[in-house]
């Protein structure tokens, strides 16, 4: 046991950032105190998964300090069964990204090692803040490291892509900023009550806020979250930014960041606005439906390899929201499994798309034929993350979608089975753009004599792969390791939209703990 | 007599900085040679203010029959300008000798300004409020045109002194109008029948043009015009504690006389307050959008701040004195940086004002660079930093008392200055200059950059340092 446990996950790769600005001499001495660091923290995180207690669906390793006492700000932080899940993945995924950096960042090392470290520390805290403000600031903190990564590492667009990501998300963030005051606002107006942006006092509090307020309310958050899932038609800043970012900036985007606004409309929406998430329900779950059509058939006429896994992120991140919004345990249990593998399938999508570009300066689907001849290796490991992004039986996707799919079937909010039909032809058509994709680039003649140079995996590639192929076969078998994990949670969160759904909760006293 | 030895220690402060301009212009007047002296009594002088407006924080009140305030807000406000005195010296040294001032008027010009700004902000009689206007505003024009052979300098200083003339007289006015119909200055014996005068509509007249000339001297909209020629025109330093120093002293004063004082919440100035500051942040924002020269960015986006500040105006109550004042404070320490930084690349690299001139700082100097996003972010209103904070505070004073409407507006205006704001930080990191020379930098300046930037990240992070101080303002 580690005492303050969530506190050192935090904070951890903060020192790890200061230490490697101390060090910034040696490129070498900055890759391994960011190696070391992370993993450090993906060790300690473990505590976390392990010692989370599944039974109780409350938040856990809670700590609360008082920070800004004027406006009754505290630093107030804690897990649950979906937060937990997420944390995980992101001290899972920063130390692959930082291998997988190793070479391919060659200038401003020590720079570019702080950041990942800076964005990492962000998005733990993103998911773990119990207290909107600090939310908010970690919910701003993460653009920076990341407009720089875009930035100073990217390909030759980067400053239109980063600019056009800075811009889109302050966009939204702004008007939930508004939002969060407002919510504070109300707690004071409240009998007996006071400014707060407590988020666990607010889950009382939020939802007897009148109808149409609260719609507004769920609007602004909602736009803010749709905005980094992303959702149609706010997405177009996504294939800019992935196609620029360098890898580690993509996985990084693909893996964790796009998780934040499905996170934050779980979190915020559902919980906070029941009554207008249920009038929202069905038009989210449209969009949702839209997304994952659109971002399929957009996928399956890219010619960048790159570009296409993007446009595959907006089609997968639609079957999250379909999840969400059906409101069914089994929906959002299928969505939070769905983070997880596309933060797992894309994530290892783009380190392989960035490993052969390393190799060949290309993504084009049309330079290159023949792979599976010439670097086995990688062709296997692009063969089962190919798969697993389908959604082949066996492999992580396949659970995700079949359960939202399961789930908005089910659905009383949405009741209707159109969803789920048009939904489905996304799996459908996954499938064209996915294997068309890999059958033009790894199998047939090779379409370039350059492709007859490529050397295959390296051992470090290699080694950092193996990892996210074994959790992409372990959720896909055995999945109950992780649902059983978050089941609580989404109970609780389920059965209180169904109260609100009964007309039970409209008349609930506040209750002042 | 004892009550004049109270009195006058208790507003140490001014009296503390006007005697030490007055050492300084004597060491000038006295000594050959003797810049460096000037530059540390200077220095070792405002330290010396600063403790003494700590000393007397506690004794909230008034001094000599009521006509200024002492301690809480007086001391507040005087370290603020304080402070901003000493970063603009520190920043100064190496300016002044580069761009050909290094004249000693220049640290006494820039010590009596801040002894005007003191008075300023701390007089509660309107008449004590206009002296300190003036001695301000009149140190502050001569330092706008002290660099003496560049045309440009010239043409601000006149400008500046033209229309700031005018506005004074606008103030005068107001003041003249306030007397007639109350038969005091004082704004405390104004305030106990605020109800009665609100009806009488020369009393209004004699508030409107109060307004007017403070709507001017912070640079609110359709007052602004001046902004971006003198900001560009004078010596970049000066503009640097013109749009911090000047600013906050003219924006205390308002808060002094309009918030805390007359109360005008919930009236019809507020209204207008309400458009002055809509039409600040619109304007501000979007001409600085397509501004190639980084002082006349800062000036507009020092529009748009005014503008943002106005919200707390409008909304009234203790909440937005505060959210105000930590928003000047943060503002200061932002504003300072960005233009010492700004001056550094005037007279170092290049030797220009263009934004073009920042071209791939961050691989020449990287702190400079890192130090001036630093300062951008802020004023973006990016947290952890002070800026956010200061905007933060003031939205929620803004819809506590019913403004949501103005937040909105303010928020997306803050949309759109992330464009102009961002295009700084990308010329220096994201793009790469190979003719420019990596230069050295003076000592001095480095620590008040470093100052000013440990300023931003610390009272952003722990805004109670600040906000503990402000629960005992009056």
């Amino acid at each position: 046991m580690i005492p303050h446990v969530l506190n050192v996950v935090l904070f951890l790769p903060l020192i790890g950032m200061a230490a490697v600005l101390l060090a910034r001499r040696s490129d070498n001495a900055a890759r391994w105190t960011g190696l070391i660091t992370s993993l450090l923290t993906f060790v300690v995180s473990l505590e976390l998964f392990f010692s989370y207690d599944a039974a109780n669906p409350a938040m856990q390793f809670v700590e609360k300090v008082s920070w800004i006492s004027a406006l009754n700000v505290s630093y107030h932080v804690g897990l649950d069964g979906i937060s937990m899940l997420l944390v995980v993945l992101t001290t899972f995924l920063t130390p692959i990204v930082l291998i997988s950096s190793w070479n391919s960042i060659a200038k401003q090392v020590p720079a570019y090692v702080a950041l990942m470290l800076l964005l990492e520390t962000a998005m733990i805290g993103v998911f773990s803040s119990l207290d909107t403000f600090l939310f908010y600031v970690f919910w701003e903190m993460i653009l920076v490291p990341m407009y720089f990564i875009i930035g100073i590492w990217g390909g030759k667009e980067r400053i239109y892509a980063t600019v056009k990501f800075f811009i889109y998300t302050m966009v939204g963030s702004l008007l939930m900023l508004i939002a969060i005051i407002w919510l504070g606002y109300y707690a004071s107006t409240l009998p007996g009550g006071e400014f707060t942006t407590d988020i666990i006092k607010l889950f009382d509090i939020a939802p007897t806020i009148p109808l149409d307020i609260q719609s507004w309310m769920f609007a602004a958050f909602a736009l803010s979250f749709l905005i980094k899932v992303p959702a149609f038609p706010l997405h177009t800043w996504l294939p800019d930014a992935h196609v620029q970012a360098p890898t580690g900036g993509s996985v990084i985007l693909a893996g964790v960041l796009l998780k934040m606004g499905t996170y934050g409309l779980i979190r915020f929406n559902l919980q906070f606005f029941p009554q207008a998430s249920l009038e929202f329900a069905s038009f989210l779950s449209a969009l949702g439906v839209v997304g994952i059509i659109y971002g399929a058939l957009v996928s399956m006429v890219q010619k960048d390899v790159k570009k296409l896994v993007a446009y595959s992120s907006v089609s997968h991140m639609g079957f999250i929201l379909l999840g969400i919004f059906g409101v069914t345990v089994e929906g959002l249990q299928g969505g939070l499994i769905q983070m997880i593998n596309h933060g797992l399938s894309t994530g290892a999508l783009f380190l392989l798309v960035g490993m052969i570009y390393d190799r060949r300066h290309t993504r084009m689907i049309a330079d290159f034929g023949g792979l599976a001849r010439q670097i086995p290796v990688f062709s296997t490991f692009f063969m089962i993350v190919t798969l697993s992004s389908i959604g082949l039986p066996g492999l992580n996707g396949f659970v995700g979608e079949f359960l939202v799919l399961l789930g908005s079937f089910n659905s009383p909010v949405l009741d209707s089975p159109w969803y789920v039909i048009f939904a489905a032809t996304g799996v459908v058509f996954a499938a064209v753009y996915m294997l068309w994709m890999f059958q033009r680039v790894v199998f047939g003649v090779s379409r370039s004599e350059e492709n007859k140079k490529l050397t295959d995996l390296t051992t470090r590639e290699i080694g950092l792969l193996l990892p996210v192929i074994l959790f992409i076969v372990w959720i896909g078998v055995y999945p109950f390791t992780f649902l059983q994990k978050s089941e609580p949670t989404i109970q609780r969160v389920v059965e209180k939209l169904e109260q609100v759904q009964r007309g039970e909760l409209l008349s609930t006293t506040v209750s002042d703990q | 007599m004892e009550q004049l030895l109270t009195d006058t220690w208790l507003t140490a402060p001014i009296g503390g900085t006007i005697l030490l301009s007055l050492i300084v212009i004597m060491i000038n007047a006295l000594k050959k040679d003797s810049l460096a002296a000037e530059y540390w009594v200077s220095l070792i002088g405002i330290a010396a203010n600063i403790v003494l407006a700590v000393v007397v924080f506690p004794d909230r009140g008034t001094a000599f029959s009521g006509m200024v305030m002492t301690g809480g807000y007086a001391s507040i406000t005087a370290i603020l300008f304080l402070t901003a005195a000493g970063l603009t010296i520190l920043l100064s040294r190496e300016y002044i000798e580069k761009i050909g001032v290094n004249f000693g008027e220049f640290y006494h010009l820039i010590l009596l300004a801040t002894t005007g700004m003191m008075t300023f902000s701390a007089g509660t009689d309107l008449v004590v409020t206009f002296i300190g206007l003036e001695l301000m505003s009149i140190s502050l024009y001569v330092l706008a045109g002290i660099s003496r052979r560049h045309h440009k300098g010239n043409e601000a200083a006149l400008k500046y002194f033209l229309l700031g003339a005018f506005a004074s007289g606008f103030f005068l006015y107001g003041i003249a109008l306030i007397y007639g119909m109350t038969s005091t200055t004082n704004i405390l014996e104004i305030a106990q029948n605020m109800q009665a005068y609100m009806s009488e509509p020369l009393f209004l007249t004699g508030v409107g043009l109060l307004l007017v000339g403070f709507a001017f001297k912070v640079g609110a909209v359709p007052f602004h015009m001046w902004v971006p020629d003198v900001y560009e025109g004078s010596p970049t330093m000066v503009s640097a504690f013109m749009s911090t120093g000047a600013k906050a002293s003219a924006f205390t004063a308002f808060l002094l006389i309009f918030t805390a004082t007359f109360d005008i919440a919930g009236t019809q100035i507020n209204t207008v307050l309400a458009i002055l500051a809509v039409a600040s942040m619109v304007i501000g924002n979007v001409v600085a959008l397509s501004q190639n020269n980084i002082k006349r960015m800062l000036a507009y986006s020092s529009i748009a701040h005014a503008g943002y500040m106005l919200i707390g105006l409008t909304a009234g109550g203790m909440m937005s004195i505060t959210g105000v004042l930590f928003y000047l404070i943060s503002y200061m320490f932002t504003n300072i940086g960005a233009f010492g930084i700004a001056a550094i690349i005037e007279n170092k690299e290049q030797g220009g004002t263009e934004i073009d001139n920042f071209r791939g700082l961050y691989y020449r100097h990287p702190a400079l660079a890192v130090m001036m996003s630093i300062f951008m972010f802020s004023l973006v209103g990016l947290p952890p930093l002070a800026g956010f904070f200061g905007k933060y505070y003031i939205f929620v004073a803004a819809i506590e008392n019913g403004y949501t409407w103005l937040t909105i507006i303010g928020v997306i205006t803050s949309m759109i200055s992330v464009y102009y704001y961002l295009r700084v930080v990308v010329v220096m990191f994201f793009q790469t200059d190979e003719e420019a020379e990596k230069s050295s930098l003076a000592s001095s300046s480095v620590f008040a950059l470093l100052l000013s930037a440990a300023g931003v990240l610390l009272i952003g992070v722990f805004p109670s340092m600040v906000l503990d101080w402000m629960s005992r303002l009056f």
